[in-house]
């Protein structure tokens, strides 16, 4: 069963077809990559996901997993013997973990990608506070988490780790189109390190966009329209 | 933290949210110390000490150690009393059906029909078709099925608690219909074998005291 064939529907850009990318890669898997054109989805994306029509698509043995975060789970647990542990063994750790990476994906990611709407300096300053107030109290998850350690997860990359560090080119993107660090040595100086960790990892090398190549696709997909 | 530390749970009496925690901890027989939290009035210092990220219950305390959000409760649960009344299937890609479908609830299914309840009157069609949408999702994925989670409750059973039973009084109290028996006759069926189970039923708010609190908290001053 485990060796049955994986394809996974996603785009080079996005952060959430990245988690379960990495997360292949730790377990050593090879896939089929199957590239959405962006505007549009192709009959496989609905046919294999009708309820949210969303990339990341998983299809193994073509029964397709959706949800990125579910389908890290789901590939920690179908291929348990191989690679190291994506989700952390003892229950507690397992539970704080999820709630991170609920917290990252419900609220620091969405303020996160509000910069891009808020309009005028007032309110960019004001969702720029928001995200670094959240990236604060994430620099305290790491330190609770991590335990010393080099990782969220311990000593290689986990189920929070991959949950946060996909968030990273596009948080770079950000920095430069907003003119504010979010991550840095002063301000979070063990997230700072971590990120830099993070991206050097084997797993996450090979997937993780050129911040130049990602800052020209976000010009071309947030452009306003001329009047 | 292991199984014989004493778990307490804090929680409100009329939270579809906090009462998920407590279905699992009675389906699987753990015994519990349950704290009555006043969030409409003051937070506790407790609540505060043990979520202060979110500020929400339900909350688990373990071990002197707290876990919020219901669903990651649940799954901590679970993972920590594997054999007593399985909540999630063996199988990686069941699960991964059940973990979605929780989620689908959770997000999706939920917030669509309680704002179909009590959302403004001017857009009362709208967000009564956004919900019909969203439960005719989740009865088709129920199916034939006695529960979401087959023959016995499950994971899916216990996110969607507030459709079995909240919904109905939400619409009594809101006056609006969105889930019958015409419409959604599997999903009937399923919420009346779900409030109907031994144990559930034990669990669930009296009916009479959640309409009061619904009308008064979420009702228009104006409404018939």
């Amino acid at each position: 069963m485990a060796s049955d064939q994986v394809k996974l529907i996603g785009a080079w850009a996005s952060p959430f077809v990245m988690r379960p990318r990495i997360a292949l890669n730790l377990k050593s898997v090879p896939y089929e990559f199957l590239q959405e054109t962006f505007g549009s989805k192709s009959e496989l994306l609905l046919k294999s996901n009708p309820v949210h029509k969303k990339i990341p698509v998983l299809l193994h043995a073509d029964k397709p997993v959706c949800e990125s975060n579910i389908i890290v789970e789901y590939i920690d647990e179908t291929w348990s013997s191989s690679g190291p542990s994506i989700l952390p063994s003892h229950p507690y750790d397992r539970a704080m973990a999820r709630f991170w990476a609920a917290y990252i994906d419900e609220k620091w990611f969405v303020s996160l990608r509000s910069i891009q709407t808020a309009e005028g300096e007032e309110e960019k300053k004001a969702v720029l506070a928001q995200v670094d107030e959240g990236t604060a109290i994430l620099e305290k998850a790491f330190i609770d988490c991590s335990k010393g350690k080099p990782f969220f997860n311990g000593d290689h990359i986990g189920y929070l780790d991959i949950a946060f560090g996909c968030f990273l080119g596009w948080l770079r993107v950000t920095e430069l189109a907003a003119g504010h660090k979010l991550l840095d040595e002063t301000k979070t100086p063990s997230l700072s390190k971590w990120a830099d960790r993070f991206c050097d990892d084997p797993a996450v090398k090979p997937v993780m966009p050129d911040t130049a190549k990602l800052a020209e696709f976000a010009q071309k997909i947030f452009a306003k329209p001329q009047p | 933290m292991n199984q014989e530390e004493q778990i307490k749970l804090l929680g409100l009496w009329g939270s579809p949210f906090s009462k998920r925690v407590e279905m699992v901890l009675k389906l699987k027989g753990i015994p519990y110390e349950y704290i009555e939290e006043d969030v409409y009035g003051n937070k506790s210092p407790m609540l505060l000490k043990y979520n202060p990220i979110h500020k929400k219950i339900p909350v688990l305390i373990h071990g002197g150690r707290s876990i919020a959000e219901s669903l990651l409760i649940v799954e901590y649960i679970e993972d920590t009393w594997k054999t007593s009344y399985p909540i999630l299937p063996q199988d990686p890609y069941e699960r991964s059906i059940a973990r979605f479908w929780a989620k689908y609830v959770d997000q999706k299914v939920m917030l669509a029909s309680w704002k179909a309840c009590w959302g403004p009157e001017d857009e009362r069609e709208k967000l009564v078709e956004e919900a019909y949408e969203r439960l005719t999702c989740l009865e088709n994925e129920l199916g034939d099925k006695q529960f979401f989670g087959g023959e016995t409750i499950g994971f899916v059973d216990i996110a969607a608690d507030f459709i079995a039973y909240w919904l109905g009084i939400a619409q009594e109290a809101s006056g609006v219909t969105i889930m019958t028996a015409e419409k959604f006759p599997k999903l009937q069926r399923w919420s009346e074998n779900f409030v109907g189970n031994n144990v559930i039923k034990e669990v669930l708010p009296p009916k009479q005291k959640l309409v009061a609190l619904f009308k008064a908290q979420f009702g228009n001053v104006t409404s018939s």
